[in-house]
Order: C-alpha cells, then sequence, then structure tokens
C-alpha cells in the first residue's frame, strides 16, 4: 500500500466515523497536536471530530537526507474526537485493519506512555501503540491544553505515517517508500530534507532569527490582547518554529531554552483562556447545533 | 445457603506497573468489607491482567451475621428505687430497645452497677449490601489517574464493562456510566465477548478465551517458556523478576518468541545493548553458558504463535534501527576528544542558581583534592582521583549519554578508556554515580568512592543553599538519596573525617560563586539538620532506637563510623545489668550539671577526700578518654568514663553539693560541671530510657 493510499484508506475510515475531514493548516509546525484544528478546538465544552494529515517539521531532526529513519518534515495523521468515544479503541484497531493489518498475525500492544508539550502547557495520558515492537501511534486522552483543564476531555491518535509505512512497505530507509505509483520519498523530498537541514545547522541568519522571535512574540501579545485569538495562535506557532531553528542551531543555552519554552507557554495559555471565553461569548455555537 | 460473588472491572490497557498492587488493593478493600459487614464467606481470590481486574468470593452468606449487642443503661441505682422496684428510667430505657424489664440484667462497670439488655441486630440480606461495591471500585488508588469522556471520575484508565455477580444475579450498579451486567470480553484479539454464568467458571471461561486472568500462571507460562527456550536453543536467558513482571503485565495470552540481529552489534557496550532490549523493547538479553551476550533476544507477545514469523520480523527490525542509531552515535562521539566534552559543559546549566556542570566539576575536583589529603592517599590515588574528579561528567553532552540517559557514566567510563585514561579514573567516572538507589551498591574503588561524595556535597550543599529543600514526597534532585549515599560511603569506607568539616568544604567551593545563595549560616544549620534527619533514618533502619539516637547526636554527627560505634555500644549497654551502676553515676551527673554555669574548680576548696579523690580520677579519666576519642575506639571510650563510676558514687555519698557554703558549693558544681562535660563529649546519656532492670 501506497503512502497516498494510506492517507486516503484513514481519511475514508475517519470521515466514516464523522470527523471533519481538513487540511494541513498553512503554518509551520513541530506536530499535528499545534494545528489550532486540535490545540483550541479541543478546549472547551462543545464536541468535535476532525482528521487531517499534518506535515510536521522538526529542524533538530534534520540529518540533509542521510539518515534512513529520521526527518526534517514527516508527515503525521491526526484525530481528534470530543468527547473521547467509548469505543475509541475499536476504531482505532478497526483503521490498522483498513490498512491491511490483521492483528491476529500481529503483535499489537497499548504500552503506557504519558504525553507532555511543555510549550503549550499540554499533557495527557495515554499509550503508544506497538506494532510487533515498533511504536506507530500515540494515543493520548488529552487531561490539560494552554494551561487549562480538558473537559470533556478529547482523545488524539497521532499516526506516524513514515514509520507505518515503513513497516507496510517492509522497506528499512524512509526515502525508499513508495508515496505513489513510481513515486518515492526520495522523489519528492530528498531536496527539501538536504536543503532544510543545511540551511537550519549552516546558513540560517541567526540574528534574524531572533528578532523574528521576539517580533512574533510581540505581534502574537499585542493581536491576543485585541482578543484576535486565531491570528495571535499563528504568531504563537510561528514563535515555536523560530524557536526550534534556534535551538536546532545550537544558540539557545539550556537556561535561556528554558525561558523561551515559558515564554512561548505564557502566551499559549493567555490565547487558550481567550479562545474559550470568545466561544462562551458566542454561546458556544457546536454545542447547540448538536442539540438541534 | 451461600452464594459466589465475583466483580470484574474491564479497563482499557492498565499501565504495567499500575497491575499488581491495584489488583492486591481490590482484595484487600473487599475483604475488609465483608468483614466490616458481617458476610462470612469461606475464601477470596483476585485476578488481574492488563484489561481487567477481578474479585472472585467464595460461599458467601446471603444474610449478614446476626449480631448481639450489649446495650448499658443507667446505673441500677437509678434504675431501681428503694423497694427494688423498676424506675421510670429503667423501663424508658428497656423500651427504647425493644424490650422490657424482664430482659434486664446488671454488670459492674468500674465498680458501679448498671443495668444492660440485649439487643439481636438481625442481619440484611447480602444482596442488598453488595451495591456497595462500587465504592471499593472508585476507592482504588493508582499512581496517576486521568479523566475520559464527560466522566468526572479520575481513575488508572477508562472503565469499559463491569461484572458483577451474587451467584447467577447480577448485583446492579454503576460506575463512571458503565452498568454492571454478567457480559465479560476476551483477549482483545483471539476472544470473544462472552457470558458469565456462573462467578466459579471465571478463570475457566477466560482461558477459553485467550485470557489468563492469574497473573502467577501467566508468568510461570512465560517462564516456562523462556526455559524450553534455553534448553531448545543451547543459550542463557538470566533470570530478571522485575522483567519478567512488567511483561506479565502487559500481556493476557503470552508466547514467547526469539529474534536475533547483526553480530557487529556486539561491539557496542553491552550496557547499551541491554538497555536496548531491555528499557526500549522489554525483550530478555541472551547470554552464552560463559555469560557473554549473543546476537539474540527473547521477547513475549500478546497472542498466540499464529503469525510468530512476522512478529519476530517486525521486532528484529525495531531493534536494528535502534542498534544501527547507537553504532551511528557510538562512533560518532569518539570522534571528538573528552576536552571537546569539557568545554561543552560550560554551556549546560546544572542549576539556575549553582552555575554550569563546568562550575560544578570544578568544586567537585577541589573537593576530592582535599579529601584525598585528609585522607592521606598515595600519590597515585590521588591523581586517579583527581583525573576522575575532572572527566566525571563529560559524557553528558555525548549523544550516546542523550540517547541512552540512564547510562550516563557507563558511557563515560568506556569513552574514558578508548581515549586512553587510566584504568581506575574511568572506573571512577562510572562508580562516582553510586549508590543509585538508597539501597544500591556503593562505589568499588576508593576513586568512586571519593568522587561519588565530592558530588553529592557539592549537590546538597549547592542546593540547600539555594532554597531547593526537600520538603515531604518533594525531592526533584534526590538529595534524600544521596545524603544517604555520602552517610553509608563514610561509614563503610571507615573515613575518619567529620560530617561538620565535609559540609565546610563543599561551602567553600561555593563561596566564590557570584549567585545569590543563602545566607551561609543560615544554610550551614539547615544542611546539618537534613543530614542528622538521614543519619537518624539510617540508625533506625540498623535497629538503634530513637532515644540512643538522640543522645549521640546530641553534639552533632561528627565521625559517622565512630557515631555508629558509639550509637552500637549504648544500644548494648542499655540493657546490660551490668552497666547500671555507671549509668546511674554519669546520668546523675549530668541530671545536676545542667543547672549550673561553667566555673573553675579550686583544690583548696575541696572538704573532703571524696571530691579530691573524684578530681584525680576526672583528670586521669580525661587523659585515657582522649587517647580512645583520638583512636576512634567507642568501647574504649565509655570505659574509661566508667572508671568514674566509683568516684561519683563515693562523692554524692559522701558530699552535700548543696552546701549552705556558696564557695564549697559552687566548687562543688564546678566538678560535676567539668564531669559533665567530658560525659556530653561522648553522648548525652540522660536522653536514653535505661532498661537494665528489665
Amino acid at each position: 500500500m501506497t503512502i497516498q493510499e494510506m492517507i486516503l484508506t484513514l481519511q475514508k475510515h475517519w470521515s466514516d466515523q464523522n470527523c471533519i475531514l481538513m487540511q494541513a493548516y498553512d503554518v509551520e509546525k513541530g506536530a499535528g497536536t499545534m494545528s489550532p484544528m486540535t490545540l483550541l478546538r479541543s478546549l472547551g465544552p462543545e464536541p468535535w471530530n476532525v482528521a487531517y494529515v499534518e506535515p510536521s517539521r522538526r529542524p533538530a531532526d534534520g540529518r540533509y537526507g542521510q539518515n534512513p529513519n529520521r526527518l526534517y518534515q514527516h508527515h503525521q495523521f491526526q484525530v481528534i474526537m470530543k468527547p473521547s468515544p467509548d469505543n475509541i479503541q475499536e476504531l482505532y484497531l478497526d483503521s490498522l485493519k483498513a490498512l491491511g493489518i490483521n492483528p491476529l498475525e500481529h503483535d499489537i500492544r497499548f504500552v503506557e506512555d504519558n504525553w507532555e508539550n511543555p510549550t503549550l502547557g499540554a499533557a495527557g495520558l495515554g499509550w503508544e501503540v506497538w506494532l510487533d515492537g515498533m511504536e506507530i501511534t500515540q494515543f493520548t486522552y488529552f487531561q490539560q491544553i494552554g494551561g487549562l483543564e480538558a473537559n470533556p476531555v478529547s482523545v488524539e491518535l497521532t499516526y506516524g505515517i513514515e514509520r507505518l509505512a515503513s513497516y507496510i512497505q517492509d522497506r528499512e530507509n524512509v526515502f525508499d517508500l513508495e508515496w505513489t505509483n513510481g513515486v518515492s520519498v526520495n522523489d519528492v523530498f530528498f531536496q527539501p530534507e538536504y536543503e532544510h537541514s543545511k540551511y537550519t545547522f549552516e546558513e540560517s541568519d541567526t540574528d534574524m532569527l531572533f528578532q523574528l522571535f521576539t517580533m512574533y512574540e510581540n505581534e502574537a501579545r499585542t493581536t491576543m490582547e485585541k482578543g484576535l485569538v486565531f491570528p495571535a495562535y499563528d504568531y504563537v506557532l510561528k514563535c515555536s518554529h523560530t524557536f526550534n531553528l534556534l535551538d536546532a542551531k545550537g544558540v539557545i543555552s539550556v537556561t535561556e531554552r528554558t525561558g523561551y519554552i515559558a515564554r512561548i507557554r505564557n502566551l499559549a495559555r493567555g490565547i487558550s483562556k481567550a479562545y474559550v471565553e470568545e466561544r462562551e461569548r458566542l454561546g458556544f455555537p457546536m454545542l447547540k447545533k448538536e442539540a438541534e | 445457603m451461600a452464594k459466589d460473588i465475583l466483580v470484574e472491572i474491564g479497563l482499557e490497557e492498565l499501565p504495567a506497573r499500575f497491575v499488581d498492587d491495584a489488583e492486591y488493593q481490590l482484595l484487600t478493600k473487599t475483604e475488609n468489607w465483608l468483614n466490616d459487614s458481617r458476610i462470612s464467606y469461606t475464601s477470596i481470590v483476585s485476578f488481574s491482567t492488563p484489561r481487567r481486574l477481578a474479585v472472585l468470593v467464595k460461599d458467601a452468606a446471603e444474610e449478614q451475621t446476626s449480631l448481639e449487642e450489649e446495650m448499658k443503661g443507667p446505673a441500677l441505682k437509678i434504675a431501681q428505687d428503694e423497694a427494688s422496684n423498676w424506675t421510670k428510667a429503667a423501663i424508658g430505657f428497656t423500651k427504647g430497645h425493644g424490650k422490657t424489664v424482664d430482659d434486664i440484667y446488671t454488670k459492674d462497670v468500674k465498680g458501679t452497677a448498671y443495668i444492660f439488655v440485649k439487643k439481636q441486630i438481625t442481619g440484611k440480606p447480602t444482596h442488598e449490601l453488595l451495591p456497595q461495591l462500587s465504592e471499593i471500585i472508585t476507592s482504588i488508588q493508582f499512581p496517576k489517574n486521568m479523566r475520559w469522556a464527560e466522566q468526572p471520575l479520575r481513575y488508572g484508565r477508562p472503565i469499559r464493562w463491569i461484572v458483577a455477580l451474587f451467584g447467577t444475579e447480577v448485583i446492579p450498579f454503576e460506575v463512571a456510566g458503565v452498568q454492571t451486567g454478567n457480559l465479560t470480553y476476551g483477549h482483545r484479539f483471539l476472544g470473544e465477548m462472552v457470558t458469565l454464568s456462573v462467578p466459579a467458571n471465571y478463570e475457566r471461561t477466560l482461558a477459553d478465551q485467550y485470557t489468563i486472568v492469574n497473573p502467577a500462571k501467566r508468568r510461570q507460562m512465560i517462564a516456562d517458556e523462556l526455559t524450553k527456550t534455553e534448553t531448545d536453543q543451547g543459550f542463557q536467558i538470566p533470570e530478571d523478576d522485575e522483567l519478567l513482571g512488567e511483561v506479565c503485565n502487559l500481556v493476557e495470552y503470552p508466547t514467547v518468541f526469539v529474534g536475533s540481529f547483526d553480530q557487529s552489534y556486539l561491539a557496542l557496550p553491552p550496557e547499551v545493548l541491554i538497555t536496548s532490549m531491555k528499557e526500549h523493547q522489554r525483550y530478555f538479553p541472551v547470554k552464552s553458558n560463559n555469560g557473554e551476550l549473543l546476537p539474540y533476544f527473547a521477547g513475549v507477545r500478546n497472542g498466540d504463535e499464529n503469525g510468530l514469523d512476522t512478529v519476530v520480523r517486525g521486532n528484529e527490525k525495531v531493534l536494528r534501527a535502534r542498534l544501527s542509531d547507537a553504532q551511528f552515535f557510538f562512533e560518532e562521539d569518539q570522534k571528538q576528544s573528552i576536552d571537546y566534552y569539557l568545554e561543552k559543559l560550560k554551556r549546560i546549566v546544572f542549576q539556575e542558581k549553582l552555575g554550569t556542570i563546568s562550575d560544578k566539576v570544578r568544586r567537585i575536583t577541589a573537593i576530592t583534592n582535599q579529601l584525598s589529603q585528609w585522607l592521606d592517599l598515595d600519590e597515585q590515588t590521588c591523581s586517579n582521583a583527581a583525573r576522575a574528579a575532572e572527566i566525571c561528567k563529560f559524557d553528558l553532552p555525548t549523544s550516546m549519554v542523550n540517547e541512552f540517559t540512564n547510562l550516563q557514566g557507563i558511557i563515560g567510563e568506556t569513552y574514558a578508556l578508548n581515549a586512553g585514561e587510566t584504568q581506575a579514573a574511568a572506573r571512577a567516572v562510572a562508580e562516582h554515580y553510586l549508590p543509585v538507589q538508597a539501597e544500591g551498591t556503593l562505589p568499588d574503588s576508593i576513586e568512586g568512592a571519593i568522587v561519588s561524595v565530592a558530588d553529592k556535597l557539592d549537590t546538597i550543599v549547592g542546593c540547600i543553599s539555594a532554597g531547593l529543600v526537600p520538603s515531604g514526597s518533594q525531592d526533584p534532585y534526590g538529595l534524600r538519596r544521596q545524603a544517604t549515599g555520602v552517610l553509608k560511603i563514610l561509614k563503610t569506607y571507615n573515613w575518619h573525617i567529620t560530617v561538620e568539616s565535609l559540609l565546610e568544604l563543599a561551602e567553600q567551593q561555593y563561596e566564590n560563586a557570584e549567585s545569590e545563595l543563602m545566607d551561609q549560616d543560615k544554610s550551614r544549620s539547615e544542611t546539618e539538620q537534613f543530614f542528622r534527619h538521614r543519619m537518624t533514618y539510617l540508625l533506625k533502619e540498623s535497629a538503634i532506637e530513637q532515644d540512643v539516637i538522640q543522645a549521640v547526636l546530641y553534639n552533632g554527627i561528627g565521625v559517622i563510623p565512630y557515631m555508629v560505634a558509639k550509637a552500637e555500644n549504648l544500644s548494648h549497654e542499655r540493657n546490660n545489668p551490668d552497666f547500671k551502676p555507671v549509668q546511674e553515676a554519669l546520668v546523675r551527673v549530668l541530671n545536676l550539671a545542667r543547672k549550673t554555669d561553667l566555673t573553675e574548680v579550686s583544690q583548696s576548696a575541696f572538704e573532703t577526700d571524696s571530691e579530691q579523690q573524684l578530681y584525680e580520677a576526672y583528670w586521669s579519666v580525661t587523659d585515657g578518654y582522649k587517647k580512645a576519642t583520638i583512636q576512634q575506639e567507642a568501647a574504649e571510650a565509655l570505659r574509661q568514663l566508667g572508671k568514674l563510676s566509683q568516684p561519683i558514687h563515693d562523692f554524692f555519698d559522701h558530699n552535700m553539693v548543696m552546701s549552705d557554703d556558696e564557695v564549697i558549693r559552687n566548687n562543688r558544681l564546678a566538678l560535676i560541671n567539668q564531669i559533665a562535660y567530658l560525659i556530653y563529649d561522648y553522648a548525652d546519656l540522660s536522653a536514653i530510657e535505661w532498661k537494665q532492670h528489665f
């Protein structure tokens, strides 16, 4: 099964479970969790079911396209369901079956994993799902988001697309994976992997990035103060990505690091709170809709 | 008539580390509830898998045991009038309990006669009480709790079904939106949903659904398969109870498989291979008959033999990816020198107020050098210890330690050896982290012990002066464990250095630091207090009682081996009848001395021979006592003090300390006081509850 077919299969599966199919969010981010479709929408009492593919940038994992397992940018398939359905484990296992993984011929395990993202003030409990010893999915019940208690609780499923594909296609090297008939990951992603790695580790303008961080941070704050939650959040994402670029270049010391993370977290907290307030002011529209 | 009770809590996969304790709680809480509720039964057993906790009670009575309760009424004086007729008070009392005056009997309570009646409390039907089991379910505590959906309950993992049966009847109740029933679920993939018609069939019904609910049986299945694998393949799978326990709680139906990896990875440090297999993947490492690692591993699958080849291939692929990463790091790391990494330590913060790791290493080195001097070590050992101190943290910035955090020190040792450091210095890099747990092994080498003590002292003194004193369960820097480690090393290595001087030494290293640390006197008293608590704890562990601990810690902590010897000695004498006269004499001195100020003794003011004799005995004992303390001979020092016993008794027999003559009185008190001073130097013997007479 090609990556493209995998994505189509997962989309179909979760669409059938009444998830809204979304597209990737157009601001750089380190994980699908950071999309406002997850981070903001999982806050507050309104029901929310969504699935989308998220290209996720991890500058520190860039390896110039030379490492068989690590990428500057990989893809996550992200599912959020709020409130978490009682049969969510079964729904998830059915999605693996849809991908052609027969549980009777494999060893599928739910191994304890407590997820935490200090930058977003987010934490959850759940598992990493193992397929024959390989972690293929993060399965998390959100307990806290943006410093606020999650209520009702959302469940988040994050499939590592390349990981899963390397298993399904039985390849050792991520660049050998088939994206679609006749097109490999190498064809599409080798050049950007190499260039982004070179840029991140060697060529990026550190001074400019530091300036950008401060500018984005200020803009996020002033925008938030004007009650414009979504634009403010975009600037938080930009802060986060800029920080990741600086961190990968090794120009942020350990103490400074904690300071930067705290600055982003404070913004994320402020925006989370503002988001819930704004939704409340609007009368939680999706809650009403469900009642109809 | 009696019926069996079955409760099964069906859960999404509980973390393996939660399972045993949760099962135990379910068992004991149910047991206590049955006893408190006066429901008799013949036996109770519990079961668990990652997906269920269960308890089965055999032959539970259908009714609570009836209870006869004795009700106390008014005193007989009030209950009867002068003509021995029952009064209104008595009649009212009996009516209140549904009885008549015919049921009255009398009994003495503390010398006064009271009237009583016996009241029967008839047992309720058990089925009426059983819904209370829901409280047992919700009262189970987990190390970490979570919420799900819209449920307010916080629990280890979401509850998905509950079986609750009394005989064949469902016990009706609800927990977290889940209604009880008689349906259970077998193995997630191999089993099906089944009806449990009778509790007694629980274990067998689920076994048919590929679920071994008895953890001991599951564990034995794995152990047996591992043994069979050893025999079949001709290699050793070292026993590992902890891993076996964890794996047992990751599966409902275990099947052991064997995988392999490329021989070339055996060039990695064995700890790296073992961590990759054990910690990351929960595999059992495999060894040859002479104890060397072999390129194989044994894993446990949650399922049967079906598709086992696929499972093995998948697991091999994962391990291969991990080991190839490790090999890459191992080679890349060693392209750089130790100095390169030492330079990097300047950029890693140890603690905000306490500077970088590089600063810490400088302090550790200074402490190490002073310790080596105090211990009068030979030149080679001194230089090995000094080098070990300089490089003890160099492996922290390596990729390998970044990936395998728990191998800090061990990676350092390997790299240091390859870089041409001496065996002793390299060994000490690994050993300076010991003991890793309070109960863990201590460093084997003196170099390791010195650097370990230096590192820990630096952390403890630094953190406490930065205001990071552990409180309650909060001890993020592990200061308690580290203090215990220091004390154990001091004792085991028999170092005659006082804890107070060690603290001062560690403190001096911070003196030049530009940081907002606490006032030195305050932090010193906090640190000493902290070590006293640790020492008290350690002494208690060696069965020394509180009064003796208080006695020996009277003058501070001092030299650990000497202080421990004093404590052991006093613990013995405390119960020794022969020591009684000595103890009485010495304690008498202490009790009197407390009330006076220290003044000079004047021989010319002595009135009696016994005063003079005590004075002379004091001087001769002082001499012998000092010799014994220098030699750190705890028993001998006490024996010397004991020589004062007779002269003290004579002194008190023949003299009135509180003489009317002020000069004589003060002189006697001054003598007592000087002797007391000597006794206190050993211990505060008046703090001890002497038990020789028992």
